[in-house]
């Protein structure tokens, strides 16, 4: 197979950009991401980090030597999803447990499907739901230097306790590797932003609705955009390009609907944290959305 | 009507592989993916539903003749209900730890697609001999997959196979593969390796 081959995805006139240079782009993007939660939560950050990466490689290498296609493991898609699953974990999590994880989400999440471009989920996410599911008290135990805390979600939905917004905004506060410091997320998404390689109508949908919602429904808003995997969900799950809308009108939808889901299980739902179900809920709306906003070509009658 | 050996056994057969109800025909989802939580679940699903088919196949292949088109379904699943209060009743009896684990989807054997489908699709139309061969292939071929299912989720969920502890102290039991979400990643699973085999042997 030629390797120009691999993926075939629209728009198709920006021919410069690789997918292997979309995805290492990523990659540096969540560089920033990846230096706060060392920052924060010191090796245990680095050991997680690194076993998830390998997981991914790992794993993507064999299905794609036991199915005897082409190793696509230079586009660094393996990777990104490694480093995404990761920095939804929390700090505290056995490595064998994060390594599986990884073996998940490509496994599970993209190569059943037939690799990268034919995802339905984001296979990160994939791997995240399953993990929660197979281990609830591992992936629900945090810590901060050491010492483990509630998140302030479930502070908040449990005591009613607000936290401060900067330490939210900075990161100083038990969570997920990555999900902590919205100041991090937001440089690297920055850099996307300026690279062109992202959408930013999914994200600003999401984001804003999670932001209106809540204050419409009496809650603190500001605590609501930094706090948990907002962020982190909206800049860089929501805008997986496989598993996202490919219109404007349905990156719209497909953000508005993933944050009233975010707001819907927040304030209402079991789990004080949503962002995971509600983007992997609007995955599968997506060839819906697709297909209700395909935009009228030249001289096309409906 | 003359017994032809060969034809019994490819019916027989076909239950178990070809057209297996669960990874080939993709039938009885629901008990397939509701009490495979452990294996002796499986088994016992698998064999109250076994003999549930293969009885009502038995006495439909019977008086085949004798029931007017227009009413078939009704009568089928009367026969059917019949049987399903057979099993209810004798597994309420002398296995109540089962009956009470399989719960609801002991009666609700009355409604799987599978049996009322054999009806339609086998007895209704073959002798009874063939329909014996058929019913048992079946009943086998929805026990095995069952007994599979029931023995991975059962594994990976609880570390033991039959209630034995196969994996020690070490191994931290997944949730997942107990609850439904288990059931249908497994299933899922399972089905693509037998396409996969099934592929490669052609």
């Amino acid at each position: 197979m030629n390797n120009e081959l691999i993926v075939t995805s629209s728009p198709h006139v920006r021919a410069r950009d690789s997918v292997q240079k979309i995805m290492w782009s990523v990659v540096i993007a969540l560089l920033p991401a990846v230096f706060a939660a060392v920052y924060f939560f010191k090796a245990r950050a680095i050991s997680v980090i690194l076993t998830a990466v390998a997981g991914a490689v790992l794993t993507e290498y064999i299905f794609q030597k036991i199915r005897k296609k082409q190793i696509t493991l230079k586009d660094g898609s393996a990777v990104v999803t490694g480093l995404l699953l990761a920095l939804t974990l929390p700090p505290a999590i056995p490595l064998w447990t994060a390594f599986f994880g990884s073996v998940v989400a490509i496994g599970l999440g993209k190569q059943v499907f037939g690799g990268i471009g034919q995802n339905p989920f984001n296979p990160a996410l994939v791997g995240r739901a399953f993990l929660t599911a197979a281990y609830p008290v591992l992936m629900t135990t945090w810590t901060v230097d050491g010492v483990s805390s509630a998140t302030p979600l479930s502070q908040m939905k449990m005591d009613g306790i607000s936290t401060d917004s900067w330490n939210l905004f900075v990161g100083q506060i038990a969570g997920s590797l990555g999900e902590t410091s919205a100041l991090a997320l937001l440089l690297g998404f920055a850099y996307l932003l300026y690279k062109g390689y992202v959408n930013w109508r999914i994200p600003l949908a999401m984001v804003g609705t999670v932001f209106l919602g809540s204050f419409a429904f009496g809650a603190d808003p500001i605590f609501h955009l930094f706090a948990g995997g907002l962020m982190l969900g909206a800049l860089f799950m929501a805008t997986d390009m496989v598993s996202s809308p490919t219109t404007k009108l349905g990156r719209w939808i497909f953000g508005l609907g993933a944050g009233l889901l975010v707001v819907i299980i927040r304030l209402w739902g079991g789990y004080p944290e949503g962002v995971m179900y509600s983007i992997l809920l609007m995955n599968t709306a997506v060839p819906l959305i697709n297909r209700y906003t395909r935009p009228r070509s030249l001289g096309e009658v409906r | 009507m003359s017994l032809d050996l060969k034809q019994i056994v490819s019916d027989f057969k076909n239950g178990l592989w070809a057209e297996n109800p669960i990874i080939r025909l993709v039938i009885g989802m629901c008990p397939t993916l509701a009490v495979t939580n452990t294996t002796e679940n499986g088994l016992a699903m698998g064999l109250a539903t076994s003999f549930v088919l293969v009885s009502s196949e038995i006495v439909i292949s019977l008086i085949k003749k004798l029931i007017p088109a227009n009413v078939r379904i009704p009568s089928y699943i009367l026969i059917i209900a019949t049987f399903v209060t057979f099993v209810d009743y004798f597994l309420k009896a002398f296995f109540p730890g089962i009956a009470a684990s399989l719960s609801i989807f002991i009666p609700l054997i009355v409604v799987n697609c599978l049996i009322l489908g054999r009806q339609e699709a086998f007895a209704s139309k073959h002798s009874t001999p063939r329909a014996i061969a058929d019913g048992i292939g079946m009943g086998l071929g929805f026990t095995w997959v069952l007994v599979l299912l029931g023995a991975i989720r059962e594994l990976f969920g609880m570390g033991s196979i039959f209630g034995f502890t196969l994996l020690g102290e070490w191994y931290r039991p997944m949730v997942i593969m107990v609850l439904p979400a288990g059931a249908f990643i497994t299933l899922g699973i399972l089905v693509g390796i037998m396409n996969q085999i099934s592929r490669e042997g052609k």
